[in-house]
Parts: C-alpha cells; structure tokens; sequence
C-alpha cells in the first residue's frame, strides 16, 4: 500500500512537472520563430504558422530563446550536423551557420556552394546567385533542393532513444543471468514485455510461431511508445508524427509478414480455394491491395495522424492564452488554456500507450493471418 | 471549403461506426461480463481498423 501511494505521488509530480515545463517552453519558444517581425505570437494565424513549424522536423534543437535587456536574441539548445549531398559532392556542417533563419536570408558558403534554409529545407544556390529570389507563389527561382542526411531534430530524437533502449534492455536481459527478478528499472520493463509477450505476441502469432516474431514486436512496441512519450516532453520530439518514421515502420512490418507467409496464405491470396473460377482473379487484385498496400497505409497513417493531432490539439489549447486574450481577459484565457491542456495532456499519455498498442497489435495481427498453418479449412 | 464538407462527413461516418462498435460491445459485456477481455481486444482492433479508415479518408482529402 505504501509503495503504491508513493508511486501514485511521485507520477502525479511527473506529471505537473512535465507538463508546467512544456507549456513554458512553447510559450518562450514562440519568440523565436516570429523573430523577424520582433516580436510575440499574437493572431490565429502566427499561432497556427507556429504549430505547423512544430509539426514540422528542424535542423536544430532549441529548447527556447529570449531577448535580453539589451534587445539581443538569446538562444538555449544546441546546433545538429547538416549532412548534404551536393552537385559537388558531401557538404557538413554545423546548423549554427544559418543563425537560427528560416527564411533564405542567411547564405552558408562551403567549399564553393552557397546554401540556404527555407522552410525547413536546405536549398543549394546556383552558382551565379548571391541572393535567394523568390517568385510570386513564394518559391525559390535560382535555388534547388539538395539530398539532406542531416542530423535533424527527429533523427537526433531516434538516436537517442534507440540509444537508451539498447542501454536499458541490455541492462535488463544481462540481469536474469545472475538473478531471477530484475532491480531498479528493470523492474518496471519487465512486466511491460511480458504483456507484449503474453497477451500480444501469443495470442494473435499462435503458439507455435510466437517466439519468431517477439523480438520485432517488442521493439516497434518500446520504440513507439517511448518516442510518444518524448513527444509529450519539453523536448518537443514529434518523431512518431514523421511521415517517413511511420512509413519505414509499417514497411518494417509488410515485409515480415510477406516474407514469412505460408503456402496457404499465398494460395488464400492469390487462388482463393473454395470459390467460383470466375471471381477468383476479383478476389486477388482485392486481397493483394489490401495486403501489400492498405495495411501498410493504414498502418503508417493512423500513427502519424493521431500523434500529429495530438501535438496539434495540445499546442491549439496553449494558444488559446492568446487567441483569447480580449475577450476573456488575461487571468480568463490563460486560466482556460491551463484547465484544458492539462487533461488534454493526460488523454495524450493514454493514446501514446494505445497507439503503441495498436500499432503492434495489428503487426502481430498480420504477422498471425500470414503464418497461420489454415489448418481449419 | 468543399474539403471541409468531406472532413465533417467523414467524421459523422467514423463517428456512427465508432457508436455501433462500443455499444455492440457494451451490449456484449453486459450480457457475458466473464468475456469482458476478448470483447475488448475485438473491439480496439475494429475501432483502429474504422479509426485508419477515417484517417486515410482525412489524409487524402486535406
């Protein structure tokens, strides 16, 4: 009893914490994106450029900014390698060089090539250029976009967490070699991979192909839900709102299970036994979308929608402070923004847990359909 | 503006389909409460089935 009120208390202050420290560093972070108009994000549509730059990945880490008395910008984070593939071959370095521009005002020059940052996207000049023109439709006229291997915000994000996934898990496997319960954080990861094991994997593989696939499970499963949870940090991650996170994980997925499937999962697909001739090729085109394209697709975009929804809801309610500012009053807006982003904020912790869930739960699913022995039939 | 007509569609269908879902599945736990746990894990699979379906659906017509 008294360890479960401990812990009830030590998460309910997490929580606050958490929470406290995300709203501040939204707030502070809004300078700094509308720095070249010098000032706050007031109107609805600073708010939305601002969440829609959130959504977005960056090239570098900051954690907020400010103007100190003297009127300079003062920035807290940390600049990421630019790795680019250029017409003249690989180009690296430092994010710091565009000084925090997002708008093509700020030229790199490396190694003879000129480089600027627009929207989030590193253009490379032609070679005649000094400036970035920009035609009516706001696109660069003598600029063209280069193959980008940076160190990104996300990147830096999965590194990170695989990183502390491998320690963790590490950890925890090299335990049971000399005892039989795990201590400290092992003991809050091994019931978590037993669900995954026991009421996952099983179930919906069979007993008899589980063990196969665990490890794959387990790994999207931690790897998701983790990152969800960074999500909902100060740290601002949005890696699992990435399209390409998602998409490279439901291709993980799509070529297990048409790797692993069986003759009779083939022949259920391609030949369906059992009914007429003439619907048998209807049944085939239906059946090899549905595997090879819209479970992945459905896959990919159900996390990515519902994570990026998440990031937009939470951040839509911060802003109410200001959106609302008139015609509440300061104490009124802020006072509605704080009650509705904090349980908005909790519902997010459950839906980081229940697309993790899902997520591998349909994997397992599909996994189950392809190596399934259709002994029934 | 149509796409906004399409998005309120969408939602009025996800949202419909959602309904069936968890009241079939109350129903259901309801009438077998020792089932409780199978119900529910049929259930989350169709609602995320319905819920990528909507999302694809949101995706497409943004």
């Amino acid at each position: 009893m008294k360890i479960a009120q401990k812990s009830i208390q030590f998460l309910t202050i997490v929580v606050i914490a958490l929470f406290s420290i995300s709203a501040y560093a939204v707030v502070a972070d809004k300078n700094q994106y509308s720095q070249h108009d010098g000032g706050q994000v007031n109107t609805k549509k600073e708010v939305e450029e601002y969440i829609l730059h959130h959504i977005k990945d960056s090239h570098d880490f900051s954690l907020f900014s400010y103007t100190n008395d003297a009127g300079e910008r003062k920035h807290l984070g940390f600049p990421l390698p630019v790795i680019l593939w250029s017409s003249e071959g690989l180009v690296t370095f430092m994010s710091s060089e565009f000084h925090h521009n997002d708008d093509g005002h700020v030229i790199v020059e490396k190694e003879g090539l000129k480089f600027a940052k627009i929207h989030s996207k590193i253009y490379e000049l032609e070679s005649d250029a000094a400036t970035v023109v920009f035609d009516d439709t706001h696109h660069a006229t003598n600029a063209h976009k280069v193959l980008d291997f940076s160190i990104t915000k996300s990147a830096f994000g999965l590194l990170l967490i695989g990183l502390l996934m491998l320690l963790w898990f590490s950890k925890l496997a090299r335990q049971y070699k000399t005892r039989k319960v795990p201590t400290g954080f092992g003991r809050i990861l091994e019931p978590l991979v037993l669900y995954v094991r026991d009421e996952i994997a099983r179930p919906n593989i069979g007993e008899q192909h589980y063990r196969r696939f665990t490890g794959y499970l387990l790994t999207v499963f931690f790897f998701i839900w983790i990152l969800n949870l960074a999500g909902l940090t100060p740290l601002g991650f949005n890696v699992t709102g990435q399209l390409a996170v998602t998409a490279c994980l439901a291709i993980f997925t799509l070529v297990i299970y048409t790797v692993s499937g069986t003759k009779g999962y083939w022949m259920h697909m391609i030949w369906m036994p059992g009914v007429p001739v003439l619907i048998r090729p209807v049944l085939a085109i239906i059946e090899l979308a549905g595997a090879l394209v819209i479970k992945p697709f459905s896959l990919l975009v159900r996390l990515f929608a519902n994570i990026s929804a998440g990031h937009i809801v939470v951040m839509s309610l911060i802003a109410i402070m200001f959106t609302l500012k008139e015609s509440l009053g300061v104490v009124g807006a802020t006072g509605l923004s704080l009650l509705l982003s904090f349980f908005i904020t909790l519902i997010e912790v459950l839906v980081a847990f229940l697309q993790a869930y899902i997520f591998t739960m349909l994997s397992a699913l599909f996994i189950g359909m392809a190596v399934d022995d259709h002994e029934h039939h | 503006m149509y796409n906004l007509i399409g998005a309120g569609l969408i939602v009025i269908g996800a949202g419909i389909g959602l309904g069936q879902i968890g009241g079939k599945a109350m129903e259901g736990i309801a009438r077998q409460p020792e089932a409780t746990g199978k119900i529910q894990t049929a259930m989350i699979i169709i609602a995320a089935l319905l819920e990528g379906l909507a999302f694809g659906a949101l995706f497409l017509g943004k």
